[in-house]
C-alpha cells in the first residue's frame, strides 16, 4: 500500500465528511430547536435529488444552477411538514415523534418509487465532470466542488445562526422556548424556519451529490443513518459537533474501508458512536 | 450525624461550592440560605450522590457517603426533595409513595398501607387515585414530603418548602416539617422565605457564590453584615 | 437504626382505614371475564373453524410478532428506554434455533432456550454501557448495535453468511424438530401459548414491585434513584425480559419460516415495525401490542394485496401514510379507544 492510496484515501473521506456534516448540520438544527430528530431527513434528501434530476430532464437545468430552486422546494416542504405534522406532536412522547417522521419517510420513499419507479438514475453529463491529479493523487471534480459546496453552505449556515438577528432569534429559542416568547420572539415560526433552513441543508447535499451519485428511493436511507450518528456524535443541537464528528465519519469510513475492510466501514464508524459516547453520553459538542 | 468537610465542586470554571464545611446533629434542624446561584441544590447533589465531589467528604453516622450512588445513600437514611418536583406524573399518587416504600418490602398491599398512612400524614389522601401530574404545585411539594417521608429517613434534605407555594398552604407545610422533627427526623432545609427559616431552624448556614461565608443562629444569620450584603447584592445586581 | 417513631405506628383514623380496604386494583369487572373468556375461547376454536392455510397464517404471525411488540413494550413502554435495535434479540433467537439445528441435530426447543440464554447476556452486554445514555443518545446506539449486528451476521461465513440457513427438512420427527408440514396448528398453538405466557408475565409485572420500579424510572429517574431504587438494576432486569421475549419470537419464527437470512431476522425495519405495532395499540399497557400488531399486520398484509401487486410500492404509500396520521391524531393508540368504549381509565 502507497503513500499516494492513503493519502487519496484521506482526501476522498474528507471529501465525503463535509457532504456528511451539511446533512447532519439540518438535521443538528431542528433537533437543537425542539428536540425532534427528523427520521424523514434523508428521504428530504432523496427528494432534492430527484427535484434535480427533473430539473435537468425537462429543463436541461444542471444540478450545480439548480441548487437554489431545490433548496428552496425543500425549504417550503420543512415548513409544511412543521405545520402539517410536527406542531401537532411538539410536545408528545418521543417514540411518537419517532414514528410520526418514521411514517413520513417510508410514505416519501414509496411515493417516490410510485411516481419514478426504484430504478436507478443519474444527471447523464454535468457540468462539473472528469478527475484531476494534484502530485499524483487523483481527485474527482464533481466529489471536490460538491464538498467545497458543503463547505460553503456550512459557512453559510454557520454565520446566518450566529451573525444574523434571525438567528440569533433562532439560538435564543432553542436555548429558552418560554424566555424567547416574551422576548416577542414567536416560537412557532421559528420552529417552522428551522424546519425550512433544516431541509434546506440536506436539499443542497442532496443536489450537489447528483453530479455524481445514482438516484433512487432508498438513496436516503444511508445517508440519514449516517446523519443521525452524526448529529448524535457530535452532540444533538451543536453545528460545530456536527462539523467535526461528519469529517470524522467520512474520514473514519474511508480508512475503515481501505485498512480492514469494505464490508465492515459502517461497523467501524457506528462502534466509533458507540466508543465516544460512552465517554461523553451527550456527544462531542452537546448541550442536551 | 452528618459531616461535610471541605466539600467542592467545579462545573467548567465555575465554582459550584468552594470548600464548605459544616455539621449537623441528631434532631437539629439546619437552614441552608444564599441567593440564587449560591450553591446549595449542587451542594444537596453532593450530600446525596448526584454529583461527586472534586474535592472534600461527606461522613453519616461516621460512615463515607462518598462513591455511593443515590439509591445506597438513601438506604443508609437520607432522602432529599428536588427543587424542581419530580413526581412521577403518569402514576397514581398513592404509586408515586409506594416507590419510597418498597425498598423495605416487596409486599404491594403492606406498601400500599403504608403508603396511605404517609398520605394522610400530609394531607393528600383524597387524591392517592389521582395521577401525579395532576395535582397542584402545593399538593406536589406535599407528595415529595410523603414520598419521602416512605423511606423512612433519619435524615431529610428539603429543597425549597415554600417556593411556588401559595401564601395560604405555608402554614399547613410548616406545621408538616414541625412534627416530622417531633418523631425524630432531622432535617436540612434550603429556604427563601427568612420568616421561614427563622421560625423553623435551630441553625443556619449561609452560602454566596459558592463558598460557605456565616453559620450560626437565625438571629446571628439576619444580623450578619455579609449575608445581608450578598442578598443585596445580588438584588440590586 | 430504628425508623422515627410515627411511621410504624397506625394510626387509628377511619378515612385511612376506609382507604385501605378498597383493593389496590379494580379486580376484573364480570363483564370483563365474560369479555375475557369469549376472546380466549374464539382463539382456541379459531383454526378449527377457518382452516385455510392463509387464515391461520395471518395469525401465527400476529402472535409472533405481538411477543416481540410485547418485549419491546417492557423495555420502553414500562421502563421507557427506546430501543430501536431490538431485531438483535429477534436475530439471536432466530439463528440459535436455526443454526444448532442443521449444524449439530439439537432440537430447535434447546435453540430456543439457548437463544434466550445468549440474548439475555448480549442484553447485560448492551445495557451496562448504554444505560448510561439518556433519550435519543440510547435509541441511536441501540440503532446502530442492531446495524452492527446485521453487518457481522452477512459477514460470519460460519453462520451462512448473506446467504443465511436453510434449514433441513426433517419429516420423522416433527415435535423434536420443531417442523409440521402437514398442518399448521401446532405452530398456531404454540404461537398462542407463548403469547399467553408473556402476557401473563406482564400482567404481574403491573401488579409487582418491579413494574411499580420500571415505570418510576420511566418517569423521572432521579426521583426514582433518590426514593432508593437502582436504576441501573431494574433497567438491566427490562432490557433481559425484553430480549427474553424477543429471542423466543425470532425462534418460533425461523421453525415456521424455516430459512433464514440476515435481511430477514436483522433488519432497522424489523426494530421499528415492533415499536410501531406497539404505539399504535398503547405503549405501556398490557393489551397495546397485541392490538396495535392484530390492526397493523393484517393491514400491511391487506395493502400489499390490494396495491403491492403492480411494484409500485402503493401498499406501502398506505401503509406509510397511516403510521404518520395515527401517530400525530392518535398518539395514545387503540387501547384508549376501547378503554373508552367498555369505559374505565387507564391505570397504566
Amino acid at each position: 500500500m502507497t503513500t499516494e492510496i492513503i493519502l487519496q484515501t484521506i482526501i476522498s473521506g474528507l471529501l465525503m465528511g463535509f457532504i456528511y456534516a451539511l446533512v447532519a448540520a439540518g438535521l443538528s438544527l431542528i433537533f437543537g430547536l425542539m428536540e425532534i430528530v427528523n427520521f424523514a431527513h434523508g428521504e428530504f434528501m432523496m427528494l432534492s435529488m430527484y427535484a434535480a434530476f427533473w430539473l435537468y430532464t425537462f429543463f436541461g437545468l444542471d444540478p450545480l444552477l439548480s441548487i437554489p430552486i431545490c433548496a428552496a422546494l425543500l425549504f417550503g416542504l420543512g415548513v409544511a411538514t412543521h405545520y402539517g405534522i410536527i406542531r401537532h406532536i411538539l410536545d408528545a412522547p418521543m417514540m411518537v415523534q419517532i414514528t410520526a417522521t418514521f411514517g413520513l419517510a417510508i410514505f416519501l420513499r414509496s411515493l417516490a418509487q410510485f411516481l419514478w419507479t426504484p430504478d436507478f438514475r443519474t444527471i447523464p453529463d454535468p457540468i462539473v465532470a472528469g478527475r484531476i491529479e494534484v502530485m499524483g493523487i487523483f481527485l474527482g471534480v464533481p466529489q471536490l466542488v460538491a464538498s467545497a459546496g458543503c463547505v460553503l453552505a456550512f459557512a453559510f449556515l454557520y454565520l446566518f445562526i450566529s451573525r444574523t438577528e434571525t438567528g440569533l432569534a433562532l439560538q435564543a429559542t432553542a436555548q429558552d422556548r418560554e424566555a424567547a416568547s416574551l422576548m416577542g420572539i414567536r416560537p412557532d415560526r421559528m420552529y417552522a424556519l428551522g424546519w425550512g433552513i433544516g431541509s434546506a441543508c440536506v436539499a443542497v447535499a442532496g443536489v450537489l451529490l447528483t453530479s455524481y451519485y445514482f438516484i433512487f428511493p432508498e438513496v436516503g436511507l444511508i445517508f440519514a443513518l449516517i446523519a443521525y450518528v452524526t448529529v448524535a456524535m457530535g452532540g444533538f443541537g451543536s453545528l460545530i459537533g456536527a462539523l467535526v464528528a461528519g469529517v470524522l465519519i467520512g474520514l473514519v469510513e474511508a480508512l475503515g474501508g481501505l485498512l480492514i475492510d469494505p464490508a465492515f466501514k459502517y461497523v467501524i464508524v457506528f462502534s466509533m458512536y458507540l466508543g465516544i459516547v460512552l465517554v461523553r453520553p451527550k456527544g462531542l459538542f452537546g448541550r442536551y | 450525624m452528618l459531616e461535610v468537610t471541605n466539600l467542592t465542586k467545579h462545573f467548567g470554571g465555575l465554582v459550584a461550592n468552594d470548600d464548605i464545611s459544616f455539621g449537623v446533629a441528631e434532631g437539629e434542624i439546619l437552614g441552608l440560605i444564599g441567593p440564587n446561584g449560591a450553591g446549595k441544590s449542587t451542594l444537596f447533589d453532593l450530600i446525596t450522590g448526584f454529583q461527586a465531589p472534586d474535592e472534600g467528604g461527606v461522613r453519616f453516622e461516621g460512615r463515607s457517603l462518598l462513591g455511593l450512588r443515590p439509591d445506597q445513600i438513601n438506604r443508609l437514611g437520607i432522602v432529599r426533595t428536588f427543587q424542581k418536583l419530580k413526581p412521577f406524573e403518569k402514576m397514581t399518587v398513592e404509586e408515586n409513595v409506594m416507590v419510597g416504600v418498597m425498598q423495605h418490602t416487596a409486599n404491594m398491599s403492606k406498601a400500599r398501607d403504608h403508603a396511605l398512612t404517609m398520605l394522610s400524614f400530609v394531607g393528600l389522601l383524597e387524591k392517592r387515585r389521582a395521577h401525579a401530574g395532576t395535582l397542584s404545585t402545593g399538593q406536589r411539594k406535599r407528595l415529595e414530603l410523603a414520598r419521602a417521608m416512605a423511606t423512612r429517613p433519619r435524615l431529610l434534605l428539603l429543597d425549597e418548602v415554600t417556593g411556588g407555594v401559595d401564601q395560604r398552604s405555608i402554614p399547613g407545610l410548616i406545621a408538616l416539617i414541625e412534627r416530622l422533627r417531633g418523631v425524630g427526623v432531622t432535617l436540612i432545609v434550603i429556604e427563601h422565605n427568612m420568616q421561614v427559616l427563622m421560625s423553623l431552624a435551630d441553625r443556619v448556614v449561609a452560602l454566596h457564590l459558592g463558598a460557605m461565608i456565616a453559620q450560626g443562629t437565625p438571629a446571628q444569620i439576619q444580623a450578619d453584615p455579609r449575608v445581608i450584603e450578598s442578598y443585596l447584592g445580588t438584588a440590586y445586581a | 437504626m430504628a425508623a422515627p417513631g410515627f411511621l410504624s405506628e397506625t394510626p387509628d383514623d377511619p378515612e385511612l382505614a376506609a382507604a385501605r380496604a378498597e383493593p389496590l386494583r379494580a379486580p376484573p369487572s364480570r363483564g370483563q371475564w365474560i369479555l375475557g373468556a369469549v376472546i380466549g375461547v374464539c382463539l382456541l376454536a379459531y383454526p378449527l373453524v377457518f382452516d385455510q392455510p392463509y387464515q391461520q397464517h395471518v395469525l401465527i404471525m400476529i402472535f409472533i410478532y405481538a411477543l416481540m411488540a410485547q418485549g419491546w413494550n417492557v423495555l420502553a413502554g414500562y421502563c421507557g428506554q427506546i430501543s430501536l435495535g431490538q431485531a438483535v434479540f429477534f436475530g439471536i433467537g432466530a439463528y440459535s434455533a436455526a443454526f444448532l439445528f442443521s449444524n449439530f441435530q439439537i432440537s430447535p426447543w434447546l435453540g430456543m432456550a439457548v437463544g434466550v440464554v445468549v440474548s439475555m447476556v448480549v442484553a447485560l452486554l448492551i445495557g451496562i454501557p448504554t444505560f448510561r445514555l439518556k433519550g435519543h443518545y440510547f435509541a441511536i446506539a441501540t440503532l446502530v448495535i442492531g446495524e452492527i449486528a446485521q453487518t457481522v451476521f452477512i459477514n460470519w461465513e460460519y453462520v451462512g453468511g448473506a446467504t443465511g440457513i436453510w434449514i433441513p427438512i426433517e419429516w420423522d420427527a416433527p415435535w423434536f424438530a420443531f417442523q409440521f408440514h402437514d398442518s399448521k396448528l401446532p405452530y398456531y398453538y404454540i404461537g398462542l401459548g407463548f403469547l399467553a405466557l408473556a402476557c401473563l408475565c406482564v400482567y404481574w409485572l403491573e401488579r409487582s414491585r418491579t413494574g411499580l420500579y420500571f415505570r418510576a424510572i420511566r418517569e423521572e429517574p432521579e426521583a426514582a434513584s433518590s426514593l432508593g431504587t437502582d436504576v441501573t438494576r431494574y433497567k438491566l432486569i427490562a432490557i433481559m425480559v425484553s430480549a427474553a421475549f424477543t429471542s423466543v419470537a425470532g425462534s418460533l419464527f425461523t421453525q415456521y419460516i424455516l430459512v433464514i437470512d440476515p435481511e430477514t431476522v436483522f433488519p432497522l425495519i424489523l426494530s421499528i415495525l415492533v415499536v410501531l405495532m406497539t404505539m399504535m395499540g398503547g405503549v405501556g399497557t398490557l393489551w397495546g401490542p397485541i392490538i396495535g400488531t392484530a390492526v397493523l399486520f393484517p393491514l400491511s398484509e391487506m395493502t400489499r394485496i390490494y396495491f403491492g401487486g403492480s411494484g409500485g410500492a402503493e401498499d406501502l404509500m398506505i401503509y406509510g401514510a397511516l403510521i404518520l396520521l395515527i401517530s400525530v391524531f392518535y398518539p395514545r393508540g387503540l387501547i384508549g379507544l376501547v378503554h373508552k368504549v367498555m369505559g374505565r381509565g387507564s391505570h397504566a
